[in-house]
């Protein structure tokens, strides 16, 4: 017993005021003294002295993963001293000028949010600020939604769309078809968001499987394929759809397609998980853009949406999204919310605020939602007007193929469809970055580069095969 | 279309929010006091808030060089490089020779949640892990759903009321080969040099793999440079170990999350490739942190009269609950409170064992309306020049009530023999408690002055 009191300096608490105690909490403990401390041989000399070996590792069989593609291609190109270059990877707005645009709307709020003193710093509560998750998901689901009517919706604040669809295929992974059913069937587009396979992964889903989506030869829809394959499906599978401006393709179906869609999910108890990332930015008309989902709803489905306002706020860097849960009565969502808090508080325990408040003060205020609006279709407008530039261009130098699909595409992203070789061709001997899958970005487009990118495909198109 | 909803076997999952705040907040007695907040308070009872932020928020906002893209998968660079020198100071060994790094995280929690994850896919071991009481609340569920077995452990002796470091040794050598062991706050530790020597022995002959939590960096001594020298001798002598360091608490930032999982290994290559591991688990947990926070506090810790500010405020924070620590001792010694309140200013930081029994708290709780959570913790930034005369008279009241608190004393020697070291527990220290289901401090000296 004496051996343990000892281990206790005695620690007068008069002392505990004064200045030494403040400045010298640790007063046993000097590092210098033990020789450890004296830069880079200091550890060597330690290990040396204690008798060991320097150690390996203990994790020295971890792998060093390889950085995504489109990193690498950001990378690329920042280096690329040519001054043509163009970058067609990005995946943000960016202005005629090339630049990143901050919404004037965001900055206004922005500044009233920096002046106001009585902003309050403590934790959000965990499934996020009451005001920007009623006001998120009323733009979703339209302010006459029969889920909003009839109490039957809620929505947890995410980390951005990723994290909105991480607590869902949480949720999933954990109540859904069962308890703790991983071997669910999970069903994304091929292709997709490669962050759609990713989340559910991550989530501990085991059976990931794509549907037809892409007709790479009509340059369109594959809607026999995607319905085909929604018969095919384990009831109860889970499909990940994308609510508009389908990335990467660009492609959407049409009201009637969905219909058919919506036919067999019924008849197939499938359960729809909407990707919504792109609501506004897609049509310049949030009501149009957010015409699937609501549809869904409406047909009495129950459902996720994962929502997120990186592109039409301009928000990247906020992290800010929303989960939005559709379930057949408010009991139902009740209990479905009270598991997705426990999840939250494994995950990020609450989320951070900034984002939210900025987007809940723009939506609540009908001045500023007008203003947003107009900012929103500023963006759109200008996407629309790429596409249709590019492809008078390449019609006009009698390219190879059809072009029609760059405008009956929507939103930021366009299946171009050039093949893998093009694609090493616009970027070794053009400067002209995009991904290998043939997908651009319009906004990479400006006034300036639109004539060398047009002759440039022009030429990948007629000298590669 | 089935006719049912999908949910209907979803259970209700209890409230996450603590009873006790709910009962408070319905609480309409004008005295009414809350003692169990997470957050720093003030004497106003609002957070408090390093004022150099407000400042530096203002700033930051006519900053034309802000950009509002994606912060990389891992996070804002320059915050990482900061924040970790903040933590292990900036001529840190592991720094010149590149082996120390970190990852951007949603606060501290998040930071624990990576790292729960590469331990749980790269970690060989047992699957075991050991915290602190206090901790498990927070990040037990973290490491439960990842498939780790729990063990809790304290440093605070319910026998002598004081908070024992030296306790690491039995818990140590009673846990199993390459364990995990999660070390709350370590800023306070205080062991004489000699010791600390042997338990690193100790550690790395049991390959033990430490994973520290700094909440609240600078908040125990009021330097942020002089708290944590213990991840300084860590680093020294060439441990491997993970360090979820928030920043929330020591700049007042709450909401703002703002988190960083300190890598720290034994060589640049390894490093590199923990951190793309843990990167792909950022990608898929949250895509990219939030900028703001982060942009705050590297914009105060690189300017040398923002960070001299910052360092003004932590410190006469702290100041603030040494003195409150002080004033609450001589008061409930002026009331002629039985028992020592020695411990009162014999621990460190924002939170503190009150050292009362169970009884006596439940007596706080319901007769006076001030709520404490069950295992005696208190946040003493809650008790203010307002409400600490209420505090302590109703402290006396309680102590006069319900019998004499527990004393401090030794602890009885047969139950520590009783105790069987192969059963790998968590050490005599707390199984008496454990077994009884609750932690209040006191509590087993209290039965055992009853017996």
């Amino acid at each position: 017993m004496a051996e343990r009191e000892s281990l206790l300096p005695t620690r007068p608490s008069v002392q505990r005021l004064g200045r030494d105690r403040l400045l010298s909490p640790v007063k046993d403990f000097r590092i210098d003294a033990l020789g450890a401390g004296a830069g880079p041989g200091g550890v060597r000399a330690l290990a040396a002295a204690l008798g060991l070996a320097m150690p390996s590792s203990i994790f020295s069989d971890v792998p060093q993963a390889q950085p995504v593609v489109v990193f690498k291609l950001t990378a690329d190109f920042r280096e690329d001293p040519d001054p043509r270059k163009v970058n067609l990877g990005v995946g943000a707005y960016r202005t005629d000028e090339g630049q990143p645009w901050v919404l004037p709307v965001v900055r206004k709020v922005e500044l009233q949010l920096a002046k106001n003193d009585s902003l309050n710093h403590e934790y959000l509560p965990i499934l996020g600020l009451p005001e920007f998750r009623t006001n998120a998901s009323h733009i979703a689901l339209g302010e006459d939604s029969p889920a909003i009517k009839e109490k039957r919706m809620g929505s947890v604040q995410a980390l951005g769309g990723t994290g909105a669809l991480r607590i869902g295929a949480e949720f999933l992974r954990r109540w859904y078809n069962g308890t703790n059913n991983a071997s669910t069937p999970v069903y994304v587009s091929a292709p997709t968001w490669e962050n759609h396979n990713g989340v559910f992964g991550a989530a501990g889903f085991v059976d990931i499987r794509t549907y037809r989506y892409w007709d790479a030869a009509k340059r369109g829809l594959d809607l026999k394929g995607l319905l085909q394959d929604m018969e095919n499906a384990p009831e109860f599978s889970i499909f990940v759809l994308h609510a508009c401006a389908h990335n990467p393709t660009g492609t959407d179906p049409t009201p009637e397609q969905w219909e058919k869609i919506v036919s067999v999910m019924k008849r197939r108890f499938l359960f729809p998980f909407f990707d919504s990332a792109y609501q506004g930015f897609s049509s310049g008309d949030l009501d149009k853009d957010a015409w699937a989902v609501r549809y869904f709803v409406n047909e009495g489905f129950e459902l996720f949406c994962a929502q997120s306002f990186s592109k039409n706020f301009g928000l990247y860097n906020e992290r800010v999204g929303n989960l939005i849960v559709v379930g057949k009565d408010a009991d139902n969502v009740v209990r479905v919310l009270s598991q997705m808090e426990k999840i939250v508080r494994v995950l990020w325990s609450n989320p951070p605020a900034q984002g939210a408040r900025i987007v809940a003060t723009t939506l609540s205020n009908p001045e500023l939602f007008t203003e947003w609006k107009e900012n929103v279709k500023t963006m759109a407008d200008r996407i629309l007007l790429m596409r249709t530039e590019l492809r008078s261009r390449l019609e006009a130098l009698g390219t190879p193929g059809t072009w029609n699909h760059i405008t009956e595409q929507i939103g930021m992203f366009s299946f171009t469809g050039l093949t893998t070789k093009q694609v090493e061709y616009l970027v070794n001997e053009k400067h002209i970055y995009l991904l290998p899958s043939g997908r651009i970005n319009m906004c990479g487009l400006t006034t300036k580069n639109l004539d060398y990118v047009a002759t440039s495909i022009h030429e990948a198109v007629t000298k590669v095969q | 279309m089935p006719t049912l909803s999908v949910f209907l076997d979803v259970p209700l999952a209890p409230k996450t929010t603590s009873k006790l705040l709910d009962d408070f907040q319905q609480d309409e007695d004008p005295n009414k006091v809350y003692l169990g907040y997470g957050v720093c308070m003030t004497g106003e009872k609002i957070p408090w808030l390093s004022p150099v932020v407000t400042r530096t928020l203002r700033r930051l906002i006519h900053d034309p060089s802000f950009s509002y893209t994606y912060l990389p998968e891992h996070g804002l660079e320059a915050f990482i490089r900061v924040a970790t020198e903040l933590l292990v100071g900036r001529h840190s060994p592991a720094i010149a020779e590149n082996r120390i790094g970190g990852v951007h995280t949603i606060g501290g929690n998040g930071a624990i949640l990576l790292g729960a994850k590469f331990l749980k896919d790269w970690h060989r071991g047992p699957r075991v892990v050991y915290m602190q009481q206090t901790q498990r609340e927070q990040y037990g569920p973290i490491f439960q759903e990842l498939g780790f077995s729990l063990r809790e452990y304290t440093f605070w002796d319910t026998f002598r009321l004081v908070s024992d470091t030296g306790k690491l040794f039995d818990v140590v050598e009673h846990a199993p080969d390459r364990s995990i062991l999660v070390l709350y706050n370590s800023g306070s530790f205080i062991l004489p040099r000699k010791r600390w020597f042997k338990l690193s022995k100790l550690l790395k002959k049991k390959q033990i793999f430490l994973f520290c939590d700094i909440p609240d960096q600078g908040l125990v001594s009021g330097d942020p440079d002089m708290d944590n020298k213990i991840l300084r001798y860590l680093v020294a002598q060439g441990f491997e170990f993970f360090c979820s360091q928030s920043l929330s608490n020591s700049f007042g930032l709450h909401d703002e999350r703002v988190g960083n999982l300190v890598v720290v290994t034994v060589s640049n290559k390894s490093l590199l490739c923990i951190r793309s591991q843990l990167d792909i688990y950022a990608r898929y947990m949250w895509g990219s942190p939030p900028a703001l926070g982060s942009r705050v506090i590297t914009t105060i810790l690189s300017n040398p009269a923002l960070r001299m500010e910052w360092k003004k405020s932590l410190r006469s924070m702290v100041e603030n609950i040494m003195l409150t620590r002080e004033k609450m001792k001589e008061k409930l010694r002026l009331l002629c409170t039985p028992g020592s309140w020695e411990h009162l200013t014999g621990q460190d930081g924002m939170y503190s064992f009150l050292g009362i029994t169970v009884e006596q708290v439940d007596y706080l709780v319901t007769k006076k309306h001030i709520y404490i959570p069950m295992n005696g913790l208190i946040n003493f930034t809650c008790i203010n020049y307002q409400n600490i005369d209420y505090i302590t008279q109703s402290i006396n009241e309680a102590i006069l009530t319900i019998g004499p608190g527990p004393q401090p004393k030794d602890p009885p020697k047969t139950e520590v023999m009783a105790d069987d070291p192969e059963s790998k527990n968590l050490g005599h220290m707390t199984s008496e408690s454990k077994s009884l289901g609750l932690k209040a401090p006191g509590l087993s000296a209290y039965l055992h002055n009853k017996k």
